[in-house]
């Protein structure tokens, strides 16, 4: 239905792309009980590709199923149906040995410092742990890498027999981005890396990010739901609602003219800290509530509370399709509102 | 405003003064261990043991609320001044329904009688904009959204017509197009009702879109503060003038890297000598390291904690591209 979504990045990229998400379904059962079980639609049928170098942000509200989109790619869960290629390998297919062998290119980084660490090991044993699970280094030469990142990424490297708890938030984070970055990996997953910090603290991740990703080449998966750091990173961006990926297009595309009804409405919904432009700008505001993944609205999932709905819109399910550009939209009335 | 513990002695706010005129809209923003939610608790005498007010006034019209007797001080929080609090389900007690809370929240107090307070109960829900209030009026905390139990907080803090709101972090724990509608209720009701708003937030945006005046926190102390768009056009201190400029913003055009904060705030039970920033600002001089600047008048109505004044560094020195 969607399968010309795989291929539909902006033509100007001759780059192949370094993952290919096609069709991935990840549900859950829930609530096994006296009346069988539900099922959570947490992702249902996303294609995407991300090019080597670039930023894809993925963004949308809790419950839209965009951190288990992250986690389903680099296989921290089994995925339902559909297959993830990474530099033409298919993950989804392999198994064991073979898929860890693979999965060091791609790393994950967490939104919780606090609880993505382990409390009774020192950081220099956190970051080493991955060159010792792969048995690249061990003693003195794991301890020099391990410096060596500590370095790059802005932490003391004498600081290595500390625990997480003698650190601040944005110190454990930055721990997490060593550990990620430890193996030489080309690809990271960063699901909501700086909604936990401090204003003034997220400035110092985002830029160590954007740092680190010029100086070995990164390719990024950005996860968050907040739209403006999202739109500071990334060079394009997806919008996800409750399963479905609803728009993907450049940065500036999304940017400058959403095409989905519901980009638009989370944008409008964004704060600008500028009293001026506030006080002549206004909220498009939903109606009622977001539904249950379990029990998902027919056809396009946002009708129930779309602006600008019409009775197709509850009938035929319209597909993430190239609008103009490289912008895709799944929605009858793109860029009607 | 200090605590007194086992280990040192924490001072959380010390020397804040402001005032809040009838039915205006007044932002603290502050990051975590600024101040600002001791500073909102204090106004209401609901500082945490073992913390105690050790100096200072807090006058609501004429009335003094640290010498309030215990009978008083109940009145005058919930009649006079409602708060309202980030997390909405672990304010509402769970197994009770909603409209009997709100309904409560009238009877601990002496503005109405209780047919009066019954009666108000669906209204005062359906001036929050709960949908379908006089059905919902039956409803559990757990059968309504965290936006709709938000709702029903504010419906509770306006329900003995206080003349002042105090809203800590109220949309922190929401998504962004739930904040969105508070913030708008929030802005309608204030107009509507007359009421002032005392508005916590770390988020600089929330404060552009709903205040009128900004009053900036660092390390227990007021940096900055003023008319909201003084503050956000032409900020004084280095702290304000860095922090806006650590925020991405969704209208960014041009990638321009983010000014960052190096270092991390002072532990307040060992705060640095001299200004509280002078670790972590760019700007500073030889003064700032064993000197605490005053809060200052620095005109435009804007009032600044700080011996060099961001309209006195050049340009190029900020180093703005």
């Amino acid at each position: 239905m969607t399968a010309q979504a795989a291929q539909a990045t902006p033509a100007s990229a001759a780059t192949a792309p370094l993952l290919r998400v096609e069709n991935i379904v990840k549900h859950f059962a829930v609530g096994a009980g006296l009346f069988g079980h539900a099922t959570v639609h947490a992702v249902d049928g996303v294609n995407l590709a991300i090019k080597t170098g670039e930023t894809l942000g993925l963004v949308g509200e809790s419950g839209c199923g965009k951190s288990t989109l992250g986690r389903v790619i680099v296989q921290l869960q089994p995925a339902t149906s559909g297959q993830v290629f990474f530099e033409d390998i298919e993950l989804t297919k392999l198994r064991g040995e073979k898929l860890r062998r693979t999965r060091q290119r791609m790393q994950m980084i967490f939104q919780d410092p606090y609880a993505s660490l382990n409390p009774r090991m020192v950081v220099g044993d956190i970051i080493a742990e991955p060159l010792r699970n792969f048995g690249i280094a061990r003693g003195r030469t794991a301890e020099k890498r391990v410096q060596e990142v500590m370095r790059v990424c802005g932490l003391n490297p004498n600081f290595i027999n500390r625990y997480p708890h003698e650190f601040s938030g944005g110190q454990r984070q930055r721990i997490g981005i060593a550990r990620a970055l430890v193996l030489n990996p080309s690809f990271i997953v960063a699901d909501e890396p700086v909604s936990a910090l401090d204003v003034s603290i997220q400035a110092q991740i985002v830029n160590l990010m954007e740092d680190l990703q010029d100086r070995f080449h990164l390719t990024y998966l950005f996860i968050a739901h907040d739209l403006s750091v999202v739109n500071h990173m990334s060079d394009r961006i997806a919008v996800m609602y409750l399963g479905k990926i609803v728009e993907v297009g450049t940065t500036a595309e999304v940017r400058d003219k959403p095409l989905h009804p519901y980009t638009k409405v989370l944008q409008s919904s964004v704060p600008i800290p500028d009293p001026d432009l506030e006080m002549s700008r206004r909220p498009i505001l939903l109606k009622g509530e977001i539904p249950s993944p379990v029990n998902p609205p027919s056809a396009c999932r946002f009708h129930t509370r779309c602006p600008i709905a019409q009775p197709i819109c509850s009938e035929v399910e319209p597909p993430l399709e190239m609008k103009e550009g490289g912008h895709l939209a799944a929605c009858h009335f793109a860029g009607k509102l | 405003m200090q605590f007194f513990g086992s280990g040192p002695t924490v001072t959380a706010v010390d020397g804040i003064t402001f005032d809040v005129e009838k039915g205006e809209t007044v932002g603290i923003v502050g990051e975590s261990g600024s101040g600002k939610t001791m500073t909102a608790l204090s106004l209401l005498r609901l500082i945490p043991d073992p913390g105690k007010i050790t100096n200072g006034k807090i006058l609501f019209g004429n009335r003094d609320v640290v010498h309030m007797s215990d009978d008083d001080i109940r009145e005058f929080r919930g009649s006079d001044v409602a708060m309202i609090f980030q997390d909405p389900m672990t304010s509402l007690n769970p197994v009770l329904r909603v409209g009997f809370q709100i309904e409560e929240a009238m009877a601990a107090h002496r503005r109405f009688t209780s047919k009066q307070a019954h009666d108000r109960v669906v209204p005062m829900m359906q001036r929050v904009r709960i949908p379908g209030a006089a059905q919902r009026v039956r409803d559990y905390p757990h059968q309504f959204s965290g936006g709709m139990r938000q709702r029903v907080m504010i419906a509770m803090g306006l329900s003995n017509e206080p003349s002042l709101l105090i809203a800590d972090e109220p949309t922190t724990a929401l998504d962004v197009t739930v904040q969105a509608s508070i913030i708008e209720l929030l802005r309608d009701l204030n107009r509507e009702l007359g009421a002032a708003v005392i508005l916590i937030t770390h988020n600089l945006a929330v404060v552009a879109s709903l205040c009128q005046r900004v009053i900036v926190m660092y390390a227990g102390r007021i940096v900055e503060e003023g008319p909201t768009r003084a503050i956000f056009k032409n900020p004084q201190h280095p702290y304000t003038w860095s922090l806006l400029r650590s925020i991405p913003r969704v209208d960014e055009r041009q990638h321009e890297k983010l000014i960052s904060i190096s270092g991390l705030p002072p532990d307040l039970s060992n705060p640095p000598p001299g200004c509280k920033f002078h670790p972590r600002c760019r700007f500073r001089i030889d003064k700032c390291f064993t000197q605490e600047p005053s809060l200052d008048d620095v005109g435009g109505g804007q009032n600044a904690r700080c011996w060099v004044l961001m309209k006195n560094v050049p340009a190029e020195e900020k180093g703005v591209q």
